[in-house]
């Protein structure tokens, strides 16, 4: 497989049978477009040096709108990765509440600040990921569903990663033992075809991650994740088969990444331009735009009345968010371990 | 009173945890059937089945990442790491993840894990089934280590450790699963995690040990005693938090610390309690804090005499003990 | 030689094991290590190796029959020599000592036998038993501490700490520590005995040859011993002495002491007469009657004045109180009642405390000259020689002409820090004349 654009196998174009409504469409097209924005700005308050790092998912918003909109959020458990920004979004995560984890202000709901941004675990869903080693949320996404199958719960544990993490020990511990014993996990991979710089082909020696959950024992599915029905419907077949206890899917959304690995980084130091103009194509809001136009969904008028409410609502959280303040220093003390004890402070002593 | 070795003292702490808490779940290689290989779980799957005594791959970060997981989800699992040799993959786990849960996720997730792993030497183990592993979590930030040396002190650390909402480390020296013998009740009980205990009172000096050297020391201090040295013996029991009220207390009462340890003594839990005496107990001390403890390198060799040279032994602490006499 | 082969230990809590198949018979040649029969326990199967090489004579336990452990189970015929007992049990350390106490049981007991192997098996270490004793070259202790070789001159945070406490002085406390090192048990003696030090012997040992005596010092002895070390290693002493015409005093009493005695029922000598002038002179000389303490001088209010007693086990300083303010006739009679509980060995708490200034009447014994060393912590004491009849050149309206004069000699040490030459030839100067000027005629109360 090349690191240039390519257009996957299966992309439907019809939508079928009881698949997404008009209106879920919509709705989930909003979401994508509020989510473009917050990025942008998110990205533009890092230049303006108040925003220390983020990890842009533009090019990632339709894979995970549509893997969110195949769950239930009342009692299934995300475990995310730091580029999961429109996944937040989509389960409910206001504006704000983004901004002051980029902001690092008060009120951070994930981690009070205490951690970078989308680290944490979301106060109102069970979301979280505790940090930014890479793949090791997969062997504790094996645990949650553990528990789950050992209560008799119905719920489905989907944990994401990337292209990059699936190269980890931690990746391969994790689905060889969801394998053997057949929890209902939902391994998905939004393989945008670069770890920072490395390429997918000095990643892996294959054409498609999809192809190694054979090797586990469990069905591998490689969808086009610029679609979003595409990827929903996949996303709604490994659910319903998690949820009938028959085990395991691993998902592999083919996504583009149309910004650098992070606010970090310069990828034209590792791509061509040629290459970077290729990709932007495949653009989700752009295809999603098309799409729901072609359909009769909404018209264009209507689309750019998406986009103004989508800057607006982004340009008040802004507005909001940048005027709070920082959490106090005391708070750096906040839930610690019961193991803490005051006496171990370094110097001064009670002597 | 009944009298257990410390391997049966874990294998009883463990079953009546498990009888106490239906959330509670074992997982490891070899808990199984085979009852662990120093049969710590023997007969467990039989009486909770293989739900809830669960045999893994033979993979540490994923032991410890599935109990992270099941723990933040509502179980409260207890992983066992067949050797502390074999713990490195599983740091990440441990002390990258564990540790930092509530911490990093501002409370709203927690982790109630208890990871036991079997350490030490003496047991010809050479270098990969000898190893002393605690100085590494027990400087971490949100764990806590114990490290019981007897069998009533293992089973009521371990019943603490289980009942602990936070990640727990249990180093259990493996030379000590069956040498050790002593009296343990049957009942429940727990003993506070943070508390050294004074195992043998006395005034000239006092060391300070843990593990399977606890017992060494208190060969030597009996030695010690027929030369007229009086010497305190103090358990530390948990690595983290270190009890220094203790052992301030005991260090100032009789103004000379030995510190006795297996662990090689370059930056190792010797390196903190000399710190926490000389912080605390300047004014006190009548002579300097001697440590006892193997030399730099990688423990331990293989061939017996080696091995017997590497390893601290109550005649070696015997020499300490009166070295520091003397001063 | 016939060698009974026994079923072998193979755990600490397996006593017993089921005979499984032999693997050998009787009269088969065996090698030593041979495997001869498979026995079964509830932790582990094994086979039974030959303890030697020989023959197998005799099957004992057979299959199928339970045996404990240090059983007999089969005989056989060595070669001479060949017989080795390999020891169940490496060298094991001794078993702590279990005493009555819960703690010691809690504690526990270590189990001779316990085998581990090095993952966790049941592995017997046999290699140990006829290897070396481990190379002493390890030495498994940190570096040498400073204090170790050369004799230690500091003292350690405690040993400064009590003594700063209790007010001892360092210095003249006796090391027991390596290298003579003051330790913190030699402070605390030194505090136990009222701060005097430690009541070992002192550096410097003589050799007691066969023909010396050798006397153990009694405890007063050794308190005073301790006492004037302290004196003269703290204070550093100066002397004066002046010469005093003392004829009016012994013309006086002459005449006084019958009536006196019959009178007051106590007897009158020179030393309530030297006393009162002695406490008058020190009221009007108050460095004289003070102490050096911590860096500063504490001129003391109260005039009590110690009188040195010979006693029976030794010196005792019994202190007549308020001195300057009592009568000649109280001062007879303290000191009377103190001199005599002195001597008896009666004194009171009240007798020997606070006094503030010292006087030794020396020329009791002939003395006509002496040093005394001062009572530690005061700042000075003075001696009354002995009353000597001399010539002496005696000026009167400017002719000289030789007299035979009673003459004393008064000798004063003090504490150099607080008093001065000149202030201590001042205050002898008092006293002279506080002497001089009694006659026969004088009206002393």
């Amino acid at each position: 497989m090349s690191a240039t654009a390519n257009k996957p196998s299966n992309s439907p174009e019809q939508l079928s049978g009881d698949q997404l409504s008009g209106e879920r469409l919509v709705e989930l097209y909003r979401t994508m477009v509020l989510s473009r924005y917050l990025d942008e700005r998110v990205w533009l308050l890092n230049r303006q040096g108040k925003a220390a790092i983020a990890a842009s998912a533009q090019g990632h918003e339709a894979a995970q709108v549509a893997c969110i909109e195949a769950t239930d959020p009342t009692k299934d458990h995300y475990l995310i990765y730091y580029r999961q920004f429109t996944a937040m979004l989509a389960l409910g995560t206001e504006p704000e509440e983004m901004l002051r984890g980029f902001l690092a202000k008060e009120g951070d709901p994930m981690s009070a600040a205490r951690q970078f941004p989308l680290h944490g675990a979301h106060p109102r869903v069970d979301l979280f990921n505790f940090s930014n080693v890479i793949a090791t949320q997969l062997p504790q996404a094996a645990g949650v569903a553990l528990a789950d199958k050992l209560s008799g719960s119905d719920a489905v544990t989907i944990v994401y990663f990337g292209d990059g993490a699936s190269s980890q020990g931690d990746t391969h511990e994790a689905m060889n033992f969801v394998g053997v014993q057949k929890l209902p996990v939902i391994f998905f991979c939004e393989n945008n075809r670069f770890a920072i710089s490395v390429p997918i082909e000095k990643q892996m020696g294959i054409d498609s991650l999809a192809s190694r959950a054979a090797g586990y024992g469990f069905p591998g599915v490689q969808v086009d994740g610029t679609e979003v029905v595409a990827v929903n419907e996949a996303a709604k077949a490994a659910v319903a088969r998690a949820r009938a206890g028959e085990g395991p899917t691993l998902i592999e959304a083919s996504v583009e990444r149309l910004l650098p690995h992070t606010t970090d980084d310069d990828h034209t130091r590792y791509r061509t331009a040629e290459d970077i103009e290729q990709m932007s194509k495949r653009d989700p809001i752009r295809i999603q735009s098309e799409l729901l136009i072609r359909r009769g969904l909404i018209t264009e008028a209507e689309d750019e009345k998406i986009h103004a409410d989508a800057k607006r609502r982004v340009n008040v959280a802004t507005d909001t968010v940048d005027a709070e303040s920082y959490p106090g220093v005391e708070t750096m003390f906040d839930h610690l371990n019961v193991e803490y004890r005051e006496e171990h402070e370094v110097s001064g002593g009670d002597a | 009173m009944p009298e257990k070795t410390v391997i049966e003292a874990v294998r009883e702490a463990m079953q009546i945890e498990m009888r106490r808490d239906d959330t509670m779940i074992i997982l490891g290689e070899d808990v199984g059937s085979r009852g662990g290989v120093f049969l710590a779980t023997d007969g467990l799957i039989d009486e909770f089945g293989e739900n809830r005594v669960i045999d893994t791959p033979l993979a540490e970060s994923l032991i410890c990442g599935v109990a992270l997981g099941a723990a933040v989800n509502g179980l409260r699992p207890l992983a066992e790491i067949q050797f502390a040799d074999f713990v490195w993959p599983a740091i990440n786990q441990i002390v990258g993840e564990a540790s930092k849960v509530r911490y990093g996720t501002n409370g709203v997730k927690t982790a109630p894990m208890t990871i036991r792993v079997p350490y030490g030497g003496g047991v010809r183990g050479g270098l990969y089934h000898s190893q002393s592993i605690e100085v590494l979590f027990a400087h971490t930030p949100g764990l806590s280590v114990v490290a019981p040396a007897t069998p009533y002190d293992a089973k009521g650390l371990l019943a603490t450790a289980i009942r602990t909402d936070d990640p727990v480390i249990v180093l259990e020296h493996k030379r000590t699963y069956r040498l050790v013998k002593g009296e343990v009740p049957d009942e429940s009980y727990t003993i506070p995690i943070g508390k050294a205990e004074i195992k043998r009172p006395g005034t000239d000096m006092t060391i300070i040990t843990y593990g399977l050297m606890l017992h060494y020391s208190l060969q030597a201090a009996e030695m010690a005693a027929a030369n007229g040295i009086d010497v305190e013996v103090l358990d530390l029991r948990t690595l983290r938090p270190l009890d220094s009220g203790a052992i301030a207390e005991s260090a100032s009462r009789t103004g000379k610390a030995l510190i006795v340890q297996e662990d090689t003594p370059a930056v190792s839990i010797g390196s903190e309690v000399s710190a926490i005496i000389g912080e605390r107990c300047f004014f006190d001390l009548d002579g300097p804090i001697l440590r006892v403890g193997p030399p730099e390198l990688p423990p331990m060799p293989f061939s017996p005499i080696q091995e017997a040279a590497f390893m601290p032994s109550p005649e070696k602490i015997l020499t300490a003990i009166t070295k520091l006499a003397e001063i | 030689m016939v060698f009974n082969i026994e079923l072998p230990h193979v755990g600490e809590s397996v006593t017993e094991a089921v005979i499984g198949k032999w693997l050998k018979a009787p009269g088969d040649q065996i090698e030593k290590y041979d495997p001869l029969v498979e026995v079964v326990t509830d932790k582990v199967n094994m086979d039974v190796p030959s303890p030697a090489s020989g023959t197998l004579t005799k099957i004992i336990a057979i299959e199928g029959e339970t045996v404990a452990m240090g059983a007999v189970i089969a005989e056989m015929e060595t070669v001479d020599g060949e017989v080795s007992v390999t020891s169940d049990s490496p060298a094991a350390s001794e078993p702590a000592q279990v005493s009555e106490s819960s703690l010691a049981s809690r504690i526990g007991t270590l189990v001779q036998g316990a085998n581990v192997g090095p993952t966790g098996g049941e592995f017997v270490d046999t290699s140990l038993t006829a290897a070396k004793p481990a190379d002493s070259a390890a030495q498994n202790t940190s570096a040498q501490p400073a204090t170790s070789g050369s004799r230690q001159k500091g003292f350690s945070p405690v040993v400064t700490r009590l003594a700063a406490q209790h007010g001892i002085d360092l210095y003249s406390l006796v090391g027991t520590g390596l290298g003579g090192r003051v330790t913190k048990k030699d402070v605390l003696t030194a505090v136990e005995n009222g701060g005097t030090g430690s009541t070992s012997s002192p550096q410097t040992t003589q050799v007691a040859l066969d023909e010396d005596q050798v006397i153990e010092p009694s405890p007063i002895r050794k308190m005073i011993a301790n006492h004037m070390v302290k004196s003269m290693t703290e204070i550093p002493h100066a002397w004066s002495a002046i010469e005093v015409d003392v004829t009016g005093m012994v013309e006086w009493r002459t005449a006084n002491k019958d009536n006196f005695e019959r009178e007051h029922g106590t007897r009158l000598t020179y030393l309530p007469i030297t006393l009162s002038v002695v406490a008058h002179a020190l009221r009007a000389n108050p460095r004289l009657n003070s102490s050096w303490s911590d860096g500063n001088i504490i001129l003391k209010s109260a005039i009590n004045v110690g009188v040195a007693v010979a006693a029976d086990g030794g010196l005792v300083v019994p202190v007549v109180h308020s001195a300057a303010d009592s009568s000649l006739v109280d001062l007879a009679g303290k000191l009377g009642g103190v001199v005599e509980r002195a001597r008896s060995g009666s004194m009171t708490l009240d007798d020997v405390q606070g006094g503030t200034f010292t006087l030794n009447n020396t020329g009791a014994l002939g003395s006509v000259w002496g040093g005394a060393i001062i009572n530690h912590p005061q700042a000075a004491i003075l001696t009354t020689e002995a009353i000597v009849k001399r010539p002496v050149v005696i000026s009167a309206s400017g002719v000289d002409s030789i007299a035979i004069r009673s003459m004393m000699n008064i000798c004063l040490s003090f504490d150099h820090r607080i008093v001065d030459g000149a202030e201590a030839s001042a205050f002898l100067q008092s006293l002279k004349s506080g002497l001089e000027a009694i006659t026969l005629t004088s009206d002393l109360k």
